[in-house]
């Protein structure tokens, strides 16, 4: 029977959650990583026993963590024992040194003014499709790395920052990739979303990147329609039969693409405002597509107080709020951008969590929702294995 | 030998319980007992200093023998009985919220 593990980061830890096929039995096992703010955890497509977490903490930087065994034992990776005894001598210690290609260069400021590129944390581990060793990582000051050893060291792709970096400009919670999407049917092909960079597209396994935002509108913020650079894209994301597909929830508006991001639309519809964090696909349904609308930018929480998660079944435009389970009033949480996944049983299970530390799966592809748990610390990522 | 008292997450990082003892070649300064205690547990490397710049990171800091060093350069050499093994070399997390 198959089994569901889902992986929750969190402003204080990490928690992983597990039932059976049902999906109704949770066990959770955490915290991991106490007292840290794990922004993202993710298993590997090709061996699912074998995690990536982000680790972060403002007064000791970056931690990278890896798991080989499902979540139950982790390890700074080229720090395990048994590397300890390896016959190479000591770790070099550098899973967590994320350092620019040659002169790290300059990007846009609050004031208009350039600012030095500045390593923070990671945001988001994208592990390869294909190769456990392999993994990306979209950092804050907005980079992507790569590692091609487990995470024992990680390389830039500087091309990407290469695509106008220096007009790129931090929002309010920093500027960051935070959205890797590989495409699974071309190795070579990558997405990635940056706040306030926008979306860029590799064709060439990253070396070279161009943004593709034609057709994004930001009115308030980029007063030129023409803007390349520096769209605050909040998240993108594509269902693997259909790469060139894209759906993207931006600071303003819903939008998809249908050409891998050469032109885009606007599918808001009917949806109750313009904002909002996460976007994802169904498991089964390309053209369904959930979203969870925020009341503003400024003030970041559900319309009229009522947690509701929209569906469309059409690709948008057409959109229907389900609030079966959720909380319909007093509710004031917010759900991140990292906080949402699907799983693929056959009914595909939807999956989020919000600020307020609550996990929510709905096990009918969105029509019911249950809390898995209510009081974890505020959630900032929400990822999901489906297990054989 | 010098003594060091790590932090609790570092403590927890490093898997060690109290404290730390080293052996430190040459002079003891800041950089010397950071650069064995890097050599003896690198998962530490970069969580105390810049991987890169190796400077302190802004909300470390270093105490001993009721001082504050934490402004001092690196290669200032701690006091004696820091070096002797009587007093320990504390690395802190400043304080803070959230």
């Amino acid at each position: 029977m198959s089994k569901i593990r889902v992986l929750v980061g969190t402003k204080k830890g990490a928690f992983i959650l597990t039932a059976d096929g049902q999906r109704k039995n949770w066990k959770v096992s955490g915290p991991h990583f106490a007292g840290w703010e794990i922004y993202h955890v993710k298993g590997s497509p090709a061996d699912p026993n074998r995690l990536y977490a982000s680790q972060t903490s403002g007064w000791f930087g970056q931690i990278i963590q890896r798991s080989d065994d499902g979540g139950r034992t982790w390890n700074t990776p080229g720090s395990s024992a048994e590397e300890l005894k390896s016959p190479n001598g000591f770790p070099k210690g550098e899973s967590n040194k994320f350092v620019y290609t040659g002169q790290a260069g300059t990007h846009k400021w609050y004031d208009g003014t350039q600012h030095p590129w500045e390593f923070k944390r990671v945001w988001h581990i994208e592990p390869s499709l294909t190769d456990p060793d392999v993994a990306y990582a979209g950092v804050e000051d907005a980079a992507i790395f790569k590692t091609t050893d487990g995470g024992k060291t990680w390389r830039e792709l500087p091309g990407l920052r290469r695509a106008k970096g220096h007009l790129w400009q931090p929002g309010a919670g920093g500027m960051a990739v935070h959205t890797i999407l590989l495409d699974p049917e071309n190795e070579q092909r990558i997405y990635v979303a940056i706040s306030a960079g926008g979306c860029f597209r590799t064709d060439d396994g990253g070396k070279t990147w161009k943004p593709i935002t034609r057709g994004l509108k930001s009115l308030y913020e980029l007063p030129d329609p023409a803007a390349e650079v520096g769209h605050c894209v909040h998240r993108i994301a594509l269902h693997p039969s259909r790469p060139d597909v894209l759906f993207m929830q931006k600071h303003w508006d819903v939008l998809r693409t249908d050409n891998a991001g050469e032109e885009w639309r606007e599918v808001s519809g009917n949806l109750p405002t313009d904002f909002g964090f996460p976007i994802d696909v169904h498991a089964h349904e390309p053209e369904t597509v959930f979203v969870v609308p925020i009341k503003s930018d400024s003030e970041h929480y559900p319309p009229d107080g009522k947690l509701r998660v929209y569906r469309s079944k059409t690709g948008g435009n057409e959109w229907e709020p389900l609030a079966k389970g959720l909380p319909q009033k007093d509710c004031y949480v917010n759900v991140l951008r990292d906080a949402m996944a699907v799983d693929r049983l056959d009914k595909c299970g939807v999956y989020f969590g919000t600020t307020g530390g609550q996990v929510y799966c709905s096990a009918d592809g969105g029509n019911s929702w249950d809390p898995v748990v209510r009081d974890l610390p505020a959630v900032y990522s929400v990822e999901v294995q489906t297990l054989k | 030998m010098v003594r060091i008292v790590l932090p609790f997450h570092l403590r927890n990082l490093a898997r060690v319980n109290g404290e730390v003892e080293l052996e430190v070649t040459g002079p003891v300064t800041v950089r010397s007992v950071l650069d064995a205690l890097e050599a003896r547990y690198p998962v530490l490397r970069g969580t105390i200093r810049d991987h890169d710049t190796l400077k302190r990171r802004p909300f470390v800091r270093f105490f001993a023998c009721k001082e504050d060093l934490s402004l001092e350069p690196p290669e200032t050499g701690l006091p004696a009985a820091v070096a002797d093994g009587e007093e320990p070399f504390l690395i802190v997390g400043a304080m803070a919220g959230g």
